[in-house]
Formats: C-alpha cells, sequence, structure tokens
C-alpha cells in the first residue's frame, strides 16, 4: 500500500437478467465514471438491487458485459469483486456485535493469520486510519457503538480491504441526519479526490442532489434516464422513477388541532434491555387531531417509549391517560381507547410473517363479531372478505389473499398493517420511524394516511429519526434526549438548526 | 367514516386475482407449497434408514432381515397391527404434547416427565376408590387427576418460561427426571404395594378397574381417546380465537404484545394442554396396559413422542400416521431382539437418526425452486 489507491470506473453494458418469468434487468447500461459519486435511484422491485447484484456476482446476468477501469472483467462470485476491488455496504450492519472495531477489522482480512500479532496489528491499523477521513473508537465492542458509528466502520471496512469502488445500499436509512450528511460528505471528498469511486442506491432527493454528481433512474428493470444531477428537478426524477403510477399529494393540514388533551404521557419510566431507565421521566400532551413528532438522535429511549406505550416493555413507573382515564396496553384498552400503532420495521413488529396476508389482516378483529362466533369460533370467510376489502382500498399488492405476508415487499407489508390499523375508528395513534427502508411513492402514501387520521381528530403521536418526516407532519414538535422531552416547540415556528442543537443534548 | 383512503390507482390494477379462477390457483399453490412438508420428512426418513442399513452392515446384520421383522412384528398380521396401534396411542398423545407448545414457539420435551407423574397420580387415586366407587365413576376421576397433574408439571415449565424467561427445554427436560424421582420414591416407599414382592409398585387396581378394549379389536381405548384429542386440538389451533392468538404469539412475539393479547397465560395453556395430554397417556398406561404405577411407567414413550410430533411438524392431524408408524417400530423391537440378536437399543439407534437427520433436514426449506409458487420463484 506504498502508492495510494484509485477509485477505478465502473460500467455495466446491455446487462439483462431474468427469473423466470419476471424480467428483473433488460438491457442496463450504466457508466460510473472513475472518482465520481453515482446515484442509482428507482421504486421498490425497480431492479437496483438485482443490478448490483450481478456487479458483485451474487447473479450471473444472462446478457452483458461489465468494465472496470474500461475492461472487461468476468465476476463469477462475490470474492472475484473483492479481488477486483468493488464492495458493498448492505443496508444491514454485517459486522460482529461482540468484537470491537479493531478486531472485526483484522478479521473481515481474506488474509487474517491464524494467530494474530495484535501489537502488530494495532499499528498498521493506526497507520491505516491515520489516512482516513473518519474514524471510529478501535477498542469498543461494536456493539456499544452507535449506527453512524457502525456505518463508518463498515465504509472502513471495504477501504481497509483495499476496495476502491464502493456500493452503498440505502447507507442512510440507520442515520440521523447529522451522521448522513457526514458520511456522504466525507465519501464525496474522498471520490472527488479520487481515492474512491462510490455507487449509491437511494431513495432520498435530499441527499442525491446534496452529495451525488450523476443519478441513473431504473424503473421495471430498464433504465429510464439518468444524468448529471442539477440538471433535473426533482419532480422530474421523481417522474422517472414512478412513471405513470400516480402519487398521493401530501395530505392537507386541515383545521387546527381542537382544544382538550387526549393522549397524556406522565412521568414515564421504562427500562431498556440492560435494564437502566432510558426512558426517564418522560411527559407528554397530544390534543385530538394534534400530529406531535419525537425528534431524536437513535438511541435516546424512542423506541423504548413506543415499545412502552404499546405493551411490548413494562412500564416500570408513570401514567398513561387517555380521555383523563387511565389507559394499560392490553387488547381491552387498545379497542376501548381506540389505539392504534405502525411500529418501526412491521415485519418484525406488526405481524407474524408466515401467516396469511388475510390472517395478518385480521389481529385486530379476529376474536370479534363477525370473524369469531360464541367469542371463540373463527369462521374464515369473514377473515378473507375483510382481507379483500382492505386490499383493494389500500392498494396492496399481493397474489391473493392466503400468501404468507413475509413474500410481500417493505411497501406492501406496510400498507397491509396499515390497512388494519387505521382501517377503523382511531383516537389514539402511535406511529414509530414508518417509513423506513420504503420507496418514494410508499412514503408519501403513508404520510398522507397519517395525515389523514389527525384530519380526522386522531391524537397522533409520531417517532421518528427522520427530522424531515417530522417537520412536514408535525403540528408540535419534542426532541427527546436522555429519555425525556429535552426542548418542546411549535412546527410553525421551528427551527431546524434549535432542534439539532438539542438533539445533539445541548 | 365516507370517504375510504383509496390511493390513487384503479381495483384493476391489482394483482390481486378474483372468482373461482382464484380460488383454484390458491389451491394449487398451496398444494405445491405444502408437498415440500410432506417431502423433505420422507427424504429424512429415507437418509436415516440407509445410515441405519449401513449401521446394520458393519456390525454384520441384513437390513433386509430387519425390514421384514419390522413388517411382520408391527404390520404384517391383525394380531401384530393391534399390538402396533396400541402402543400409538402413548405415542399420540405424548407427541401431542409437544405439537401444542410448539405452535406457541416453545420446544417443551417434558412429556415422559408429565406421563410418569400422571399414571402415578392415577394409580394413588384409584387406592381410596377401589371396592367404593363404581369403575365408571373412578376411571374418569383417575383420568382427571392424571391430566391435572401433567397439565401442572408442563405447565411448570411454561410459567417458568414466561416470567423468568427460563428456557423451557432444559427445564421441562429436568422436570422429566424430577418426576420420575418423585414416583420412584413414593413407590419403594411409602406407597409400595407390599405384597408384591416383585418390582416395586403401587396396588393394582385389579380387573374391574381396567379400561376395556376397544369393540371388536385388542386395542385399548386410549387410542380412540388419542385420536378424538388430535383432532378436538387442531380444530383449537386452527379454527379458534385461542388457537389464533397462540399462533400469533408463537410466529411473533412482539406482535402479540403489541395486540395486547394475553402471552402469559397463552403460554400457561397451552403447556397445560401438553402435560395434560402426555398425563392422559400415563393414565392409559397405568389404566389399560400396566395395571399399577411403577418404573416401567417411564418407557421412553414420552422422548419418542416428540420424534414423532416433529416428523408430523407439529399438525395434530399428522401425528396419527406418524405415531402408528413408530408404534410399529416399538411393537416390533421384541422380535427383532429375538430373531436377530440385537440389543434392544438397537430401535433406538434408528430413532436418534431419524432425529438427527430430520433436524439437520430442516435447512433444505426453501431450497428446492420445485416446491416454490411460480410468482416467488427466484425472485431477487
Amino acid at each position: 500500500m506504498s502508492h495510494p489507491a484509485r477509485g477505478p470506473s465502473l460500467e455495466t453494458v446491455g446487462m439483462s437478467k431474468h427469473f423466470g418469468a419476471l424480467k428483473a434487468l433488460q438491457d442496463v447500461s450504466v457508466s460510473v465514471p472513475a472518482g465520481s459519486f453515482h446515484a442509482l435511484l428507482g421504486e421498490n422491485g425497480a431492479g437496483k438491487s438485482t443490478l448490483v447484484k450481478c456487479i458483485m456476482g451474487f447473479y450471473t446476468p444472462d446478457r452483458g458485459k461489465l468494465l472496470i477501469d474500461g475492461a472487461e472483467v468476468a465476476v463469477r462470485n462475490p470474492r472475484d469483486a473483492q479481488a477486483l476491488g468493488v464492495g458493498m455496504v448492505y443496508q444491514h450492519f454485517t459486522l460482529v456485535p461482540a468484537l470491537t472495531a479493531a478486531e472485526n477489522l483484522v478479521v473481515s482480512r481474506a488474509d487474517a493469520p491464524a494467530f494474530i500479532d495484535w501489537r502488530k496489528e494495532r499499528k498498521a491499523l493506526e497507520a491505516f486510519l491515520e489516512r482516513m477521513p473518519f474514524r471510529v473508537p478501535l477498542d469498543r465492542p461494536v456493539s456499544g457503538l452507535a449506527a453512524g458509528e457502525k456505518q463508518k466502520l463498515e465504509i472502513l471496512k471495504l477501504l481497509y480491504l483495499d476496495q476502491r469502488f464502493l456500493i452503498l445500499d440505502e447507507p442512510t436509512s440507520v442515520l440521523t441526519p447529522g451522521e448522513a450528511d457526514e458520511i456522504l460528505g466525507l465519501l464525496r471528498e474522498m471520490a472527488h479526490r479520487g481515492e474512491i469511486t462510490v455507487a449509491m442506491i437511494s431513495h432520498k432527493f435530499r441527499e442525491v442532489e446534496a452529495f451525488c454528481d450523476d443519478f441513473t433512474v431504473l424503473r421495471r428493470g430498464q433504465r429510464v434516464g439518468g444524468g448529471k444531477v442539477g440538471a433535473v428537478s426533482t419532480r422530474e426524477m421523481a417522474a422517472m422513477m414512478i412513471g405513470d403510477a400516480v402519487v398521493r399529494p401530501s395530505a392537507a393540514r386541515a383545521k387546527a388541532p381542537k382544544n382538550g388533551v387526549t393522549l397524556e404521557v406522565a412521568g414515564l419510566f421504562a427500562a431498556n434491555d440492560e435494564g437502566r431507565d432510558s426512558v426517564n421521566g418522560f411527559d407528554i400532551k397530544v390534543k385530538a387531531g394534534e400530529i406531535v413528532g419525537i425528534a431524536g438522535v437513535s438511541g435516546n429511549g424512542q423506541s423504548e417509549l413506543v415499545e412502552a406505550l404499546s405493551g411490548q416493555r413494562p412500564i416500570k413507573l408513570g401514567q398513561v391517560l387517555i380521555h383523563d382515564q387511565n389507559f394499560e396496553p392490553t387488547r381491552d384498552h387498545f379497542d376501548r381507547f381506540k389505539v392504534f400503532g405502525l411500529p418501526e420495521e412491521p415485519l418484525k413488529n406488526a405481524s407474524v410473517p408466515n401467516m396469511s396476508v388475510a390472517e395478518n389482516m385480521a389481529f385486530r378483529k379476529f376474536d370479534k363479531v363477525p370473524m369469531a362466533r360464541l367469542g371463540f369460533w373463527m369462521s374464515r370467510e369473514p377473515i378473507r372478505a375483510e382481507a379483500r376489502e382492505l386490499i383493494a382500498r389500500y392498494n396492496v399488492k399481493t397474489p391473493s389473499t392466503e400468501t404468507p405476508i413475509r413474500d410481500l415487499s417493505g411497501g406492501n407489508v406496510q400498507r397491509a398493517i396499515l390497512a388494519r390499523e387505521l382501517s377503523g375508528d382511531v383516537d389514539v395513534l402511535i406511529v414509530a420511524n414508518p417509513c423506513f427502508g420504503l420507496d418514494f411513492a410508499s412514503v408519501a402514501d403513508i404520510r398522507a394516511q397519517i395525515m389523514e387520521q389527525r384530519n380526522r381528530g386522531a391524537a397522533v403521536l409520531l417517532v421518528s429519526e427522520d427530522l424531515d418526516e417530522i417537520l412536514e407532519l408535525s403540528d408540535r414538535i419534542a426532541v427527546m434526549s436522555g429519555g425525556k422531552v429535552a426542548y418542546l416547540t411549535d412546527a410553525a415556528g421551528a427551527d431546524r438548526t434549535t432542534i439539532g442543537r438539542h438533539m445533539a443534548g445541548h | 367514516m365516507s370517504d375510504a383512503p383509496a390511493t390513487a390507482k384503479s381495483a384493476s390494477d391489482l394483482t390481486q386475482p378474483v372468482g373461482p379462477e382464484a380460488a383454484r390457483s390458491d389451491w394449487a399453490l398451496r398444494l405445491r407449497v405444502n408437498s415440500e412438508y410432506v417431502a423433505i420428512p420422507l427424504l429424512a426418513i429415507a437418509i436415516a434408514a440407509a445410515l441405519f442399513a449401513l449401521f446394520l452392515l458393519a456390525i454384520g446384520k441384513s437390513p433386509v432381515d430387519f425390514v421384514s421383522y419390522i413388517w411382520r412384528g408391527g404390520f404384517g398380521t391383525a394380531f401384530s397391527f393391534q399390538n402396533t396401534l396400541q402402543r400409538s396411542a402413548p405415542l399420540i398423545l405424548t407427541a401431542l404434547a409437544v405439537a401444542i407448545p410448539a405452535r406457541i414457539g416453545l420446544i417443551m420435551i417434558g412429556g415422559e416427565g408429565a406421563l410418569v407423574l400422571g399414571g402415578f397420580a392415577a394409580a394413588v387415586l384409584a387406592i381410596p376408590m377401589i371396592g367404593v366407587l363404581p369403575p365408571l365413576v373412578a376411571l374418569p376421576l383417575m383420568a382427571a387427576m392424571a391430566m391435572i397433574v401433567g397439565g401442572f408439571w408442563v405447565g411448570v415449565a411454561g410459567f417458568l418460561r414466561y416470567a423468568r424467561g427460563v428456557n423451557e427445554t432444559i427445564s421441562s427436560l429436568l422436570l422429566t427426571y424430577i418426576g420420575i424421582a418423585i414416583m420412584n420414591f413414593f413407590v419403594e416407599g411409602a406407597l409400595r404395594d407390599l405384597s408384591n414382592p416383585n418390582k416395586p409398585s403401587t396396588r393394582p387396581l385389579g380387573d374391574a378397574y381396567m379400561v376395556g378394549k376397544i369393540p371388536g379389536t385388542d386395542v385399548h381405548w386410549g387410542f380412540a381417546f388419542g385420536i378424538l384429542l388430535c383432532i378436538l386440538l387442531y380444530l383449537l389451533l386452527e379454527r379458534t380465537t385461542f388457537g389464533f392468538a397462540a399462533r400469533v404469539t408463537g410466529g411473533n412475539y412482539r406482535a402479540a404484545l403489541a395486540q395486547g393479547l394475553p402471552v402469559g397465560k397463552l403460554i400457561v395453556a397451552c403447556s397445560c394442554i401438553a402435560g395434560a395430554c402426555a398425563g392422559l397417556a400415563g393414565f392409559f398406561e397405568v389404566a389399560a396396559i400396566q395395571g399399577r404405577a411403577n418404573a416401567s411407567l417411564a418407557a421412553g414413550y414420552g422422548f419418542t413422542g416428540i420424534l414423532v410430533s416433529f416428523l408430523a411438524r407439529h399438525n395434530p392431524l399428522v401425528i396419527p400416521p406418524v405415531a402408528i408408524l413408530f408404534g410399529g417400530i416399538v411393537a416390533a423391537g421384541g422380535l427383532i431382539q429375538r430373531r436377530m440378536g440385537l440389543p434392544d437399543a438397537t430401535v433406538q439407534v434408528l430413532e436418534g437418526l431419524i432425529f438427527v437427520v430430520l433436524l439437520t433436514s430442516e435447512t433444505l426449506y426453501g431450497r428446492f425452486s420445485i416446491f416454490k409458487p411460480p410468482a416467488a420463484r427466484d425472485r431477487p
């Protein structure tokens, strides 16, 4: 590693790949010049992942060539790609949580020795980090690192393995805006210095506009557009992505919230998995017809708060009142107070992956007439009928009502859960990162649905790590820091910098 | 609530098929997907049988003889088949003791302990009732006692799981050994029938207090009750709100909590049902076979039941045929021992091989594209 490695250029020429009858990629040619930051845009199922997996050697394309620095190369498996200096950061972390950053880096090497001379390795690692624009604590177990640090470590790992063409799959979906901006900014600088070349799959136009040089849009397996970022407006990019599909306009905010508190959380304490209080005297009041957004850096007790309110975590101390009555997260109270929830990662939190779409949609009503007779005997037809209606009304794309829900795409799982939770009368809605990892059309759709619930008079508590989402939807914004509300403001006069400062704990 | 929040797309855009065509393709799809659950266990049995054949060849015995003795000893004649059915009765019940907790996500292997304690409790309860109450009153009371005690025993493992996070597989196994020890303690001590110089046992029930045979057969009523329970518990799991809630809890504990389901009660209830099934098996072993409680109750039915339930993929309706298969192997054990000069542990070697290969075969699900619905096949 005496001379600094350079980021290579990469080009696909006429790449095609089919799975059965599905043409996942049709004649896709993408060119990423050396030292550039390229954005790969497209809806879920547009073929972005397939393209990237063909480049990485997970799939063998039916036709088409792959050129690196202008020379045709054969990538038969991921090891070939690694040898050619092409590396990928996945949406989910691939680090070993129990190992430290240093250990993770060293064991990731293909030539990691059977006996590791740690002193020598430490020196080499520090020399390596010296040349890197960002650093991470080397000696702490990865499980104790913040998401931003983990993501940095993932990228450092690729650079450590001397991979100079980086493919990032929605790298910022796990990061706070500040972390995302920092990492993308540093990558961009490195690319512009010619040290790396980056191709990033993204849904976030803001990031694409701020950091990327060029973009390519895929739709239904075909390349439908591309060019210099900035030459095309966001709206045009969105139009390329979704084609003739209609995206819901963001729902208008109807009249101001009513007076009178619907949901009141008072002095709430809840412990995290390690037994420490991570919700630490949390207070909030939400009126009918109001969205209160809870912003905050990930890990300040937001997930524990949502879990405590939705019955997934015991409440140690404190009260939850709905219409001045004591609320406990039991099935009986969920129904009586009309409390509904849209948790983050619905496949993990709100559905049973191997049960059918119809059964998953019946979770709220399976023990009530008409789905259950005599209080215990279930009939299948009402379950299917309800599912058919919800599927049509909420535009859930599924082969049938009997398909296991795990076979649906992320956006459609979220729509199915949304349909289940929002189809009735809603008084209180608890939402957590509802658009995590979803495509453009789904995001617009889901945000519009949340706004619609507000306009109908529901009290909405929106916990989100996406500040843009909070600013777009909320009537009032609370910043959560150290397990309690650190700052509370009306959204109308909200200032990004002030919110950011309170998020950082100042 | 008049205007539905329909999105801009028209209904015709949906890939959702409607009408009878949809029903047919649904059915074909389900057949295709479900055939995997038949093919892979059969493959596992075939591989285990091949390994077992190698084992027999290695110790100089003929696999062909082995198969023919299994056939003759377990299935070939009306007599041997009835013997097989009789042996399958406790297997059906102990397999249910695994299958029900499996639906709520627990691997409970305490059937043997619940069987032993249930049988023991029935025999003890019988002592003051013999000659006092008519058999038609005493026997149901004994059965109920066996189910209560068995249910309690496995229920403890379920409660510890829910309340304290204790691994239910370990605790139910350990409770089994405690259960057997408790029975031995009493049978060899306070409750020993001193007039019986042989094996330490409780007082015999006597012929009048024994469960009879199903009319026209040589098979006791335990078999019929086993089949009946399989049907009832299948309906409980598939067609009732209880079963639905249990499946939600087993499929995703966090989702069950978010729906406010009473997960603790569900877990303990499923565990109690499981223990009650095994306890009932103990009752029939005492009241239809042994006539008294002694160490022979711990004959390993509870452990073979684990294998039966796993092979049946914890489906109560599949348990009876699998239990009959293993009942046949157990029934033929004696014949194999005598004619082939093999130790009685041989059958356990076969069961063990099947279990290991079966658990390994779990990794094969989803690997064969032939079983996948066309749309999902090869999807990126």
